[in-house]
């Protein structure tokens, strides 16, 4: 009995600190890493012309997640919770941030940091927005012009041919690409991982891996406005 | 050279500040705290205030000086504090701006003066550590690698100047208090409280109001004292560590 109580006050006291919430926005953050790259590896089989059955590979791809069932919304739980902990953790950071400098100052250089790092705060809450705006496109179909449910390739391309969509997706992207490039090295710092001989691996790692988001995610797209997918 | 300096002047700790501009005719070897002093010694021969701003040693080992030039702690010259920037470093017709640190854990007391007594409470908050008194032991008593003696001593190089603090832009201290944890659980010496000093030393920053670090990197392009973020990553690493193996006393199994 005293052994819980004295390891939830642990818990507790671990996610008051700073540090402790850093460490819960590292971890959650390279699960919706791992997501990401997932997600846009299924996605590219966009690009996969129609199999022997006459079905667009990436219909029989989803059909088959679909049918995962259980595993599927237990996946999905899993996500939501990482996104909620990863936005949770950011907003009580940000709110000691503010408390920590409430006088700027009135001209303030850089003398090193990256664009991405010091964006982090306004790329997390847009590319909050354009996850659930995505959601409601290709997932729910309410905000979707032709939304025909299990018929994703069709939703995609007919989703994309709304340039203001288009557009969307890949400012979307973008802005995922700088949180991506400053987050994957940076989750490493908030582990307690860094050392002179691999951090620097690690941070043109990060521009690979965001690099490669970006190209692959925005790719879709861009196929569909030029009329490359149709 | 002539210079226009455009300075916070704020007569105490509770009074609202403003930027005032200044002229002022310095010479390049000066340095930049020997051209504020030119500038107070104007200042009092016309009957006005002098600027404050804090100093000590003027040999860039002290910790006691510092703020911000044209928005970067210490101003343009890596790894200096201000009283070792020269005024070589700058032309004729240049245009400064001066402010003192900016932080909530940092208030203002008067003109470029901040006070740090936060940093000496996260300084107690880190204790002890349980190395033998009395008789000066042999040198090589507690062997310790080179390697980490380096180490220990590159982030022993801290003065506490707050430079970190002041650049970092959610006015985190954590390259402070990365390098004071490092700087002991690098050493033997340092181990035995090695747990309670990182939960101790990094509640107490938490305390004192400063802000998370972010892994921008700010802090460590403008410490004077070149200390790297590994520190902080250090720090975390004890931090965590701490979070889950540290036993409160009491916790003993009674069989000794």
């Amino acid at each position: 009995m005293a052994t819980t109580t004295v390891s939830l006050q642990r818990t507790a006291r671990f996610y008051d600190s700073t540090i402790g919430k850093k460490a819960v926005m590292a971890i959650t953050g390279l699960m919706l890493f791992g997501f990401v790259l997932i997600h846009l590896l299924g996605n590219l089989q966009l690009f996969l012309p129609l199999d022997a059955s006459g079905r667009y590979p990436i219909d029989i791809y989803a059909e088959k997640l679909q049918h995962l069932g259980g595993l599927l919304w237990i996946a999905r739980g899993i996500l939501l919770g990482a996104v909620i902990l990863h936005i949770w953790s950011s907003i009580s950071l940000a709110r000691t941030q503010m408390k920590a400098r409430p006088t700027g100052y009135s001209k303030k250089d850089n003398a090193h940091s990256s664009y991405a790092s010091r964006t982090m705060w306004i790329s997390g809450p847009i590319i909050a927005c354009f996850l659930i705006y995505h959601l409601l496109h290709f997932t729910g179909g309410q905000v979707h012009p032709d939304f025909q449910p299990g018929n994703v390739y069709h939703n995609v391309v007919r989703g994309f041919q709304q340039w203001p969509a288009a557009l969307f997706y890949i400012v979307g992207m973008l802005l995922l690409g700088g949180h991506l490039e400053h987050g994957f090295w940076s989750l490493f710092q908030s582990l307690g991982v860094s050392h002179p001989r691999y951090t620097p691996i690690l941070k043109m790692g990060a521009k690979a891996f965001a690099t490669l988001i970006v190209v692959g995610n925005i790719s879709m797209p861009v196929s569909v406005l030029l009329g490359i997918v149709k | 050279m002539q210079l226009t300096l455009h300075i916070w002047r704020q007569k105490s700790a509770g009074a609202r500040g403003k930027m005032a501009t200044y002229q002022v005719d310095a010479n390049e070897h000066m340095s930049f705290l020997e051209m504020l002093d030119v500038l107070n010694e104007q200042l009092i021969s016309s009957g006005q205030d002098p600027v404050a701003f804090d100093h000590d040693c003027r040999e860039g080992i002290c910790g006691s000086c510092g703020f911000m030039i044209n928005g970067i702690a210490h101003g343009p010259q890596r790894g200096t504090t201000v009283c070792q920037l020269h005024m070589r470093h700058f032309k004729a017709g240049d245009e400064l701006w001066l402010e003192p640190w900016r932080a909530s854990a940092f208030p203002v007391v008067k003109d470029l003066v901040v006070n740090r007594s936060a940093f000496d409470r996260i300084i107690q908050a880190g204790g002890f550590i349980t190395a033998p008194t009395g008789n000066a032991v042999d040198g090589n008593t507690i062997p310790v690698a080179k390697k980490y003696a380096d180490r220990s001593m590159d982030a022993a190089a801290c003065i506490g100047c707050g430079a970190c603090v002041a650049a970092c832009p959610n006015a985190s201290a954590s390259l402070f208090t990365g390098a004071k944890i490092s700087h002991l659980g690098l050493l033997p010496q340092g181990q035995p409280e090695r747990m309670e000093r990182a939960l101790n030393m990094v509640g107490q920053t938490q305390e004192e109001g400063f802000g998370n670090c972010g892994n921008i990197g700010e802090c460590e392009a403008v410490c004077p004292k070149s200390i790297r973020l590994e520190v902080i990553a250090g720090m975390n690493l004890d931090y965590l560590k701490a979070s889950v193996v540290w036993r409160p006393a009491g916790e003993e199994s009674g069989a000794g």
